[in-house]
């Protein structure tokens, strides 16, 4: 069971997508986990053949349980535990609680494995407290559809016998994981907290110049700068991507900036742009879209999760002026960038109005030190004032 | 397309994006970012979608004239005119 973030301690296999006897490599979808952040696509990292399933069908395992075993393809290749995170990712710090451990196990009905759901649907069933096993399937080859699943819930409206509301429930148990992480976070992570106004009105034009060129959906937003920024500030700055693990400091192996997506009724998820210094613009905003859409409708997948290397919070659009966030550990640094608003600037001894940002630094005190911190920052400032070489 | 089929898509597309909006709720004076809780990637798909549905043309700069169903229904409803044209 792999990590997904140092919240999560167990995850329940919903399905398997692969079985014994299944060829398998890189990249592939072998498992669908359902977990406090919902449910996610197990990716496999190994190439070879499914030998075995070590876990059903239901059961919920604490991180670090083997899945299943894969025989590699060569004559030499060992056999290896399949499902665990990515090579680079953190290893979760400490044993699992023994609270994670016993907490009571939610034992689902076990499935006829033929029932085929889309991960969306079977998102969709469980928000919504549908028994997948009692759904009619219209989809091809009689694969249950997200419309299946929400004609299954209207009909459970209508009953006086429907449960209380799932939702609820799965917003309950992502607030406890997000108290969790943020609560060991401040326990363990002496922070520090820098901030630096930056001047945006040369980053804006150039982007509404840029947008005047490109189709409606090639066009960018700001944030799509701010993380470049900040992707390339890291290579200047390299103590503040990585992880702090067994009191030392670990660099990231890639620029991964793990981005906080708001949830619709609550919550937060921070999914990676894995080597988001070495995109170009438009492709971080194509797969910054894609991952908050991914994000919003339950489908991420394990990669996303498993090893963002420093994590951007952008509470512009709700107005804040700054953030100041808590850092996700055990990555070392959380960059925060406030709204961009009109606000009095001081230039050549005058005072004009700009389109100014607040980005704000919060850095583990233990891997850097404040003028490190400033040095980031002011990477940042510089890197936005040439936004054509971003 | 008249302004009510031309509003009927806005919510349609608007109630995709969030899905948790009863479409009889939105109130036509307000902006879609204060009363649906819209953030800047929210509103970039709902221009997106228009864009697709509608087959107009949506510069930038005119964004400010989609904040609100109104002012949505008005601005798309003389784009259309203008596209259906000769």
């Amino acid at each position: 069971m792999p990590s997904l973030g140092s919240d999560m301690e167990a995850g329940t296999l919903v399905q398997w997508l692969k079985h014994p006897g299944d060829a398998v490599k890189r990249g592939d979808i072998i498992a669908v986990v359902d977990t406090q952040k919902g449910a996610i696509e197990i990716e496999v990292f190994e190439e070879g053949v499914i030998e075995s399933v070590q876990i059903k069908q239901g059961e919920k395992v604490p991180v670090g349980t083997v899945l299943a075993m894969i025989r590699g393809t060569g004559p030499e290749r060992p056999r290896v535990p399949a499902a665990t995170a990515p090579p680079s990712a953190p290893a979760r710090e400490g044993p699992p609680t023994p609270a994670a451990v016993s907490a009571p196990q939610k034992r689902p009905h076990e499935e006829p494995s033929r029932l085929r759901v889309s991960p969306l649907a079977r998102k969709l069933a469980a928000d919504l407290g549908v028994d997948v096993t009692q759904v009619e399937g219209t989809g091809s080859g009689g694969a249950i559809t997200r419309e299946d699943v929400e004609r299954a819930a209207a009909a459970l409206k209508t009953s006086a016998a429907h449960k209380p509301s799932a939702p609820t429930a799965r917003a309950g148990d992502m607030r406890a994981a997000i108290a969790s992480a943020m609560a060991r976070s401040k326990r363990e992570i002496p922070h520090y907290y820098l901030s630096s106004t930056i001047d945006m009105s040369g980053s804006l034009a150039w982007l509404r110049a840029e947008n005047e060129k490109r189709p409606v959906a090639e066009r960018l937003l700001p944030v799509a700068l701010l993380i470049k920024a900040v992707g390339l500030a890291l290579r200047e700055v390299p103590e503040l991507n990585g992880y702090w693990i067994d009191g030392a400091f670990r660099e990231g192996t890639g620029v991964h900036v793990g981005c906080a997506i708001s949830l619709r009724g609550g919550g937060l998820v921070a999914p990676g742009l894995h080597d988001a210094d070495r995109m170009d613009l438009g492709t971080l905003m194509r797969q910054l879209t894609d991952l908050v859409a991914r994000a919003r409708t339950g489908s991420l997948k394990s990669s996303d999760l498993a090893d963002p290397t420093i994590t951007v919070t952008n509470l512009g659009d709700q107005g804040a002026e700054a953030a100041f966030g808590i850092i996700y550990p055990p990555q070392v640094a959380l960059v925060g960038f406030g709204k961009i608003a009109e606000r009095p600037w001081v230039c050549s001894g005058k005072i004009e109005a700009r389109p100014l940002l607040t980005a704000t630094l919060s850095a583990d005190h233990r891997a850097t030190d404040g003028h490190r911190g400033g040095a980031f920052l002011a990477a940042v400032d510089r890197l936005l004032q040439a936004p054509e070489k971003l | 397309m008249t302004p009510d089929d031309i509003k009927r898509v806005v919510l349609d597309v608007l109630t995709r994006i969030a899905p948790e909006v009863d479409p009889a709720s939105i109130q036509s004076g307000v902006s879609f970012r204060d009363q649906l809780d819209l953030d800047s990637m929210d509103f970039l798909n709902f221009v997106l979608a228009l864009h697709d549905r509608l087959g107009v043309d949506i510069p930038e700069g005119d964004y400010p004239r989609l904040y609100t169903l109104d002012g949505a229904v008005a601005y798309l409803a003389s784009k259309s005119v203008r596209a259906a044209a000769p």
